[in-house]
């Protein structure tokens, strides 16, 4: 992200702020490309992006055979509705100048046309920084799709992920990252609050909203495919360098920093929920061992540049043990998040982003309380937005195009009856 | 001593395993077979945006060795979860084959009381 160090940016005018973050038209700038910097970003790009069929991976493994080619299709709708939505307007909406603290506007960056041969001051052209951050953008909505997985319609799908990209993460990545009103306050490196806390929240809202899966809990609803759920585990804990070590928009101490903050709190993640798992079941599962790597992940994006070794290894066990009692209580509370997006990204996101205020790498810090508040406050803010918005655009789209499928399509899965395809021949039942 | 044998379409299994258990069969052995019925079914896939029909579906059979009395309920608890009401053909068949015996490998018990 194009975020300093907090203290930097607390100390600064906002209007300094706006230029260092680069939200002054790029005629403004005479800088000269950094190399360096600018091929770590493009493989930061290509990083993140990979995490996207990732995803898809990790999604379609977990779902039922009927439904891995829609579950899929959801990941990759996101590359294509968001990937056109970003260059058309979403940067212009999000990075440009700020209009009033609320959204980004700057006409001649729709279609990326102003940027065209733009430089950013950190060295690398404007459309590299375009392009990462349009990822972000990506991802986000794709996250959502795992609370309503196996029961919604694509058509209806499409259009609350284009209009929650558009109203949700747009204005939200603005305020936190774009030189909005939150600019400053809350530490959030690579996005703990903008997109893993508002893609969580969006879950769990859209899981009450549209209800439960038919038969859920009562039939077992297994995973058609754990080898690709690994694979695809696998995908995004690669990606997730180029995440959080390429939010630091640079090629150097900070990113190192974020970069082994990522393995290590990952790792710490996955121990702590296969050791749990071995004292509360006897045995260590794959399923497990991922769900950790996820939660250790989601809870160091927001803390990657800023802690120490020691806080990256305690986010990453916080991170797992409080998603581990998450999962349990969604168990006995009985709504169906079915693969545990509020779970795993809106609480591991949540801990992350409370709990990194007291281990945050020593130096030139504001008073402990006031950065516990700009925490809190930031992770409220992002929780509300996210929440009645996303309440607002289901029922909009629910009541337009429809969003729940028919019992009778539900029963016959996703991969038939909405893309008229099968994931796998007859290899497999659900 | 009968064995019930259903051909039925995949997303209905759910349905009957319930209606089985609902009408106490507990005792049930799935396979995963292809074949088609009378009509060419409706359902078409896609094949980068051209419409196949394959001329071979996916089916579940269904077999359930029962002592006489539970033949009807079988047949019963089967159609309770299969037909669509929609008129169209493609909900299935079953079959009631007689059956010479039975035997429960564990105890050597032979025929109605090994089922």
């Amino acid at each position: 992200m194009p975020r300093l160090p907090a203290i930097a940016l607390r100390s600064l005018p906002v209007l300094a702020a706006c230029a260092v973050l680069g939200l002054l038209p790029a005629s403004a700038h005479a800088a000269e490309i950094d190399t360096g910097i600018t091929a770590w970003m493009l493989t930061s790009t290509a990083l993140v992006l990979l995490m996207v069929p990732g995803l898809a991976m990790f999604y379609g493994g977990l779902v039922r055979t009927k439904n891995v080619v829609g579950t899929m299709m959801h990941s990759f709708a996101a590359m294509a509705i968001i990937g056109v939505l970003w260059a058309v307007c979403g940067y212009a909406f999000t990075f440009g100048p700020t209009q009033g603290g609320i959204i980004g506007w700057e006409p001649s960056w729709l279609f990326l046309t102003g940027l065209d041969s733009g430089i950013r001051d950190e060295g690398i052209p404007e459309l590299v920084f375009v392009m990462f951050q349009g990822k972000f953008a990506i991802i986000t909505p794709a996250l959502i799709a795992g609370a309503f997985a196996e029961r919604v319609k694509f058509r209806g799908y499409a259009a609350f992920i284009a209009l929650w990209s558009l109203l949700v993460y747009n204005p939200l990545a603005h305020w936190i990252w774009g030189g909005g009103w939150l600019s400053g306050k809350a530490i959030d490196f690579a996005g703990g609050t903008v997109i893993h806390i508002s893609a969580g929240v969006a879950g769990l809202v859209a899981a009450f909203y549209l209800g439960a899966r038919r038969g859920y809990p009562e039939s077992s609803m297994h995973p058609n495919n754990l080898v690709m759920t690994l694979m695809g585990a696998g995908l995004l804990w690669v990606g997730w360098f180029g995440f959080n070590a390429g939010s630091s928009v640079n090629s150097g101490l900070q990113t190192a920093q974020a970069l082994a903050m990522t393995q290590i709190a990952a790792s710490a993640g996955a121990l702590t929920w296969i050791s749990i798992e071995g004292v509360h079941h006897g045995r260590a599962s794959s399923l497990g061992m991922v769900s950790g790597i996820l939660a250790g992940l989601v809870a160091i994006t927001p803390a990657a540049g800023d802690v120490m070794p020691v806080g990256a290894l305690c986010l990453g066990i916080l991170g797992a043990i409080g998603c581990y009692g998450a999962i349990l209580l969604k168990g006995r509370l009985g709504y169906d998040d079915t693969l545990d997006v509020f779970g795993i990204h809106g609480v591991a996101g949540i801990i992350g982003g409370v709990m990194l205020t007291f281990f945050l790498r020593p130096g030139d810090r504001p008073d402990l309380l006031v950065q516990l508040w700009y925490q809190v406050e930031g992770i409220l803010i992002s929780i509300g937005y996210s929440a009645v918005m996303t309440l607002i655009l289901l029922a909009l789209v629910d009541k337009t195009l429809g969003l729940r499928m028919s019992d009778d399509d539900e029963s016959a899965g996703m991969d038939h009856t909405l893309h008229g395809e099968h994931g796998y021949g007859l290899l497999n039942l659900n | 001593m009968k064995m019930v044998v259903a051909v039925i379409q995949p997303h209905r299994l759910e349905d009957v395993r319930k209606a089985l258990v609902a009408n106490g069969i507990v005792r049930l052995t799935i396979h995963r077979v292809t074949g088609h019925g009378q009509a060419t079914e409706a359902t078409k896939d896609l094949y980068r945006g051209r419409e196949v029909t394959p001329d071979l579906h996916p089916k579940v059979r269904l077999e359930i060795a029962v002592n006489d009395d539970f033949v009807e309920p079988t047949i019963e608890a089967i159609v309770e979860g299969c037909r669509s009401g929609s008129g169209q053909p493609g909900d299935g068949k079953i079959f009631v084959l007689p059956l010479e015996d039975c035997v429960r490998i564990r105890t050597g018990e032979r025929g109605s009381a090994a089922i």
